[in-house]
């Protein structure tokens, strides 16, 4: 059977497919991209969508703060429905301890660049009544969310405009040496092969260390202007004590309808989608310790999704060292929404010989053949 | 946190409507414990709600004051919302919140009405059919208005009938369906002598009211509500004024609380055996969502039910012959107000099709399911949770309608929170961010 053959065949249309289909599509190469189900129907679907900055590591400050300035580039052109708002996000500091962490993380992002203001406990009680008094916060102006459903459509049309081929229902039973087999038969030549297949990744490329870290949500009715920023816990210093695998914290999310999205859990472990009773309850105690009268408004709508996790806690960019056909666009745990940008253009780059703006090394998946050598 | 009240029953009904009321009448008669929840503050469902004034229908006023003598817990202004555990439901009260325990589960949750999108069709005084009937119930002054009633099934002559009574004007009455398949219903009707002097006594009632069939509502005009409806008869465009357009597609069956409790649906309808029992053991169900087939089928149906849920099978046996030819009725209704694929035209691109989320027609036409619809447009993400636009959507675009997850209704955020009330509620944040 003679393939369709393509110089870039991108697996999976969440997030980071379509991120990635785009920057092949725009700088000429052929590229088809299959799906499964539909454009952001995976993680994608299930994200809260807050474009942040994180600072857990080095590396993960870099693609986030990269990420996040090219997203600032996007804004123009990204259609109403994608609901981008630079709402900001304030790092919430329940004491004094977790003030000495606030102004820890002020000195990190102002080294690098990154606004922040430190805020005392009547300016965060001014910015956000309904939380409970806390110490104060960190905000970082920058910060936004979006509607990841829709920046994935966006980035697909993108990517279609300029040739690249969607091949949606169609499921793909195995990758590699150039050759792409779809489950019905049909197959695609590629020079290219990008797994981006989320927390799947691992059932198309045997041997890659993902794993599910399933997270719930709750969504509730329009309350405008109930919260102003993403609010996130800085509670991490005393959760370092704890050791199970289990965890839940306060981070809640205000959409541009009013709504209040509540999460945040994660599992580790759990393969079904259902909604696991025990940890939502946890997740929503833990919110109303921060926000109390988040519990007399009207919930819609719960659902659940699964991070791609890596045991580094960083995605997977470039080749995999098996197999020279082969590319990984993987793993982004909780924060695939904002990094997909900067990850489709650091495989692009990498791939056409560009530089780069930011270095790939530390994401490159033959780390992960290192880490197994020192252990 | 809210108040939490603990309560077990042998047999749990969900609904209060004629099946719900039947089923726990039959079921507390026998001696077990048996609790009613309805989401209303009056018990007695779509048909029997609505007061004082309808508890004195007979068949109404002799089941709903059985039921009081019965024995059986009444809990009302109950919202089922969730199955925690096999054998656990919670349903949300105004201030508190509920945990019934079962050892066997009527459901029998009923119907609401179908609506279709026209343009127009949010304009206030645009009501539903039954949605009118309920308000004039509770009060809604209806006397000298001008009420045009459309859409389709045995409901609008009911309306209508009812409406008049109250002294409204009903310039028309507009059903969709085809003459020929009314009278294959008029015929299907014959074996059923209930529904015949129903039939008998509609008539007188409606007597002198112009009632066309091929006829549906094409737009709706007017500026702050109604003040005119442009409808579709005889095969021309026809503008009545009124003051409130009365308008229905039949009945749906609400089968999102079978559906979240793992009860197999076939062709839209939850799978019974005989004996009313569903597909998931311990778990009967009763009246609509079995099938839309009236009061009559509800009632057999919801005896049966509770008669097997307290373990009477012979009595239960003695009503199957009552409730197959009810059930026959019911299978003719489906026929004979199937919609005409014309209603499918009745939206332009403006129309809004999701009240919640303001979602127009254009938008959706272009997504291939209802989940891709939902994800990108948000359409049915709304407080109603689809339950109109999904419904409508179904029809419309012939989009299979998505799961169900808890909460099948809207609830307090602290009423999920209490879900589980046996965990260790030691709560830790974990690494900074935590998407
Ligand atoms: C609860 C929760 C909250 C989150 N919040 C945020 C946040 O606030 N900010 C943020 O940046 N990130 C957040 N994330 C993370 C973010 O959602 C993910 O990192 C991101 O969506 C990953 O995108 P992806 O394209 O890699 O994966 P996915 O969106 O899962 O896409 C993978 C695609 O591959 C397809 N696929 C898989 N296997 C096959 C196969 N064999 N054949 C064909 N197709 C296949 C799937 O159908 C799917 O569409 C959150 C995640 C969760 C679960
Ligand atoms: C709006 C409307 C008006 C109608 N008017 C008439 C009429 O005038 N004449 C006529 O002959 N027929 C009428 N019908 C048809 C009539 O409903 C049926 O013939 C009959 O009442 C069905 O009885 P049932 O017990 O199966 O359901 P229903 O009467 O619908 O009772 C079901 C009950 O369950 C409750 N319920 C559902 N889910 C939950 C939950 N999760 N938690 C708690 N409670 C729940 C509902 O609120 C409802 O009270 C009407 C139907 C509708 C939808």
């Amino acid at each position: 059977m003679t393939a369709a053959s393509y110089d870039v065949v991108v697996v999976g249309a969440g997030i980071v497919g379509v991120a990635c289909a785009d920057q092949f599509a725009r700088r000429g190469m052929r590229v088809a991209i299959v799906d499964r189900d539909m454009v952001g129907a995976g993680a994608t679907a299930a994200g809260m969508g807050h474009i942040v900055v994180m600072d857990d590591s080095e590396p993960q400050f870099s693609l986030t703060r990269y990420s996040q300035t090219l997203w600032q580039g996007l804004r123009l052109e990204l259609p109403d429905d994608v609901e981008y708002e630079q709402c900001g996000t304030i790092w919430i500091a329940a004491d004094d301890e977790e003030m000495a962490e606030v102004w820890r993380k002020r000195e990190y992002y102002n080294k690098r660049g990154v606004p922040t203001e430190v805020l005392d406990a009547q300016t965060l009680q001014r910015l956000e009544p309904n939380l409970r008094p806390m110490a104060g916060g960190l905000l970082v102006p920058e910060d936004a969310v979006l509607y990841p459903p829709c920046a994935a459509r966006f980035l697909s049309e993108r990517a279609q405009a300029h040739g690249a081929k969607f091949l949606l229902g169609d499921s793909v039973a195995q990758i590699g040496q150039g050759r792409v087999h779809l489950s019905h038969g049909l197959q695609l030549a590629a020079e290219v092969i990008v797994n981006a297949a989320g927390a799947y990744a691992p059932d198309l490329t045997p041997g890659l260390e993902i794993r599910k870290r399933k997270g719930h949500l709750v969504i509730t009715d329009r309350y405008p202007g109930f919260i102003r920023h993403q609010l996130v816990e800085l509670g991490y210093l005393k959760s370092a004590h704890s050791v199970t695998s289990d965890s839940v914290a306060f981070n809640v999310q205000p959409r541009r309808t009013g709504q209040v999205l509540i999460g945040s859990s994660r599992q580790q472990g759990a393969e079904h989608r259902e909604v696991d009773n025990e940890i939502l309850v946890r997740m929503l105690k833990r919110a109303q310790e921060y926000i109390p009268d988040l519990m007399q408004m009207s919930a819609l709508r719960t659902w659940t999704g699964f991070r791609a996790a890596t045991p580094d806690k960083l995605p997977l960019i470039g080749p995999w060292p098996a197999d020279k056909s082969l590319f990984l666009a993987a793993g982004h745990e909780g924060l695939g929404i904002t990094t997909s940008l900067g990850t489709a253009r650091l495989l692009a780059d990498h791939i056409t010989g560009a530089k780069p703006e930011i270095p790939i090394e530390p994401y490159l998946p033959s780390r992960a053949a290192k880490v197994e050598v020192h252990a | 946190m809210s108040r939490e009240v603990r309560q077990r029953f042998d047999v749990l009904v969900v609904g209060g409507g004629p099946a719900g009321v039947a089923a726990a009448v039959r079921a507390a008669e026998a001696g077990v414990r048996v609790g009613v929840v309805d989401d209303n503050v009056n018990l007695g469902g779509q048909i029997w709600r609505g007061g004082p004034e309808h508890e004195k229908e007979t068949s109404a006023a002799g089941w709903i004051s059985r039921l009081r003598a019965s024995g059986a817990t009444i809990l009302c202004g109950l919202r089922i919302f969730h199955q925690p555990e096999a054998g656990v439901l919670l349903a949300e009260g105004h201030d508190d919140l509920h945990v019934l325990s079962y050892t066997k589960l009527v459901l029998a949750t009923g119907a609401r009405e179908r609506f279709l999108p026209f343009p127009g069709w949010t304009l206030p005084n645009v009501t539903g059919v039954g949605g009118l009937q309920a308000m004039v119930k509770s009060g809604l002054p209806i006397r000298g208005k001008r009420v045009v009633i459309a859409g389709t099934g045995p409901l609008l002559l009911a309306v209508a009938a009812y409406l008049r009574e109250h002294g409204a004007e009903i310039p028309i009455i507009c059903e969709q369906a085809s003459w020929s398949s009314l009278a294959r219903f008029g015929v299907a009707l014959f074996g059923q002598p209930g529904k015949i002097a129903q039939g008998l006594q509609l008539k007188r009632q409606l007597a002198g009211i112009k009632f066309s069939a091929n006829s549906w509502p094409l737009a709706v005009h007017g500026k702050a509500a109604v003040e005119a409806v442009v409808i579709f008869r005889r095969g021309q465009t026809e503008a009545i004024a009124c003051d409130y357009l009365a308008c229905g597609f039949h009945l749906v069956p609400n089968i999102e609380l079978p559906l979240l409790l793992g009860c197999q649906i076939q062709r839209g309808y939850v799978r019974v055996d005989d004996y009313q029992r569903t597909t998931v053991q311990e778990i009967l169900c009763a009246g609509e969502p079995t099938g839309i087939g009236g009061v009559e089928l509800s009632l057999a149906e919801g005896q049966i039910a509770g008669l097997v849920a307290s373990g009477q099978m012979t009595e239960a046996k003695k009503l199957f012959g009552a409730r197959n030819r009810a059930r026959y009725f019911a299978r003719s209704l489906d026929r004979a107000f199937r919609l005409r694929s014309e209603l499918r035209r009745l939206p332009s691109p403006d129309t809004i099709v999701c009240r919640c989320e303001d979602i127009r027609y254009s938008r959706l036409s272009r997504h291939t399911s209802w989940r891709s619809a939902k994800l990108h447009t948000r359409c049915g993400m709304g407080p109603c949770q689809g339950r109109v636009c999904g419904t409508s959507t179904e029809f419309l675009f012939k989009w299979n309608p998505d799961s169900v997850r808890p909460p099948i209704l809207p609830v307090r955020v602290e009423s999920l929170a209490a879900m589980s009330s046996e965990l260790d509620l030691e709560c830790s944040g974990v690494s900074g961010g935590h998407k």
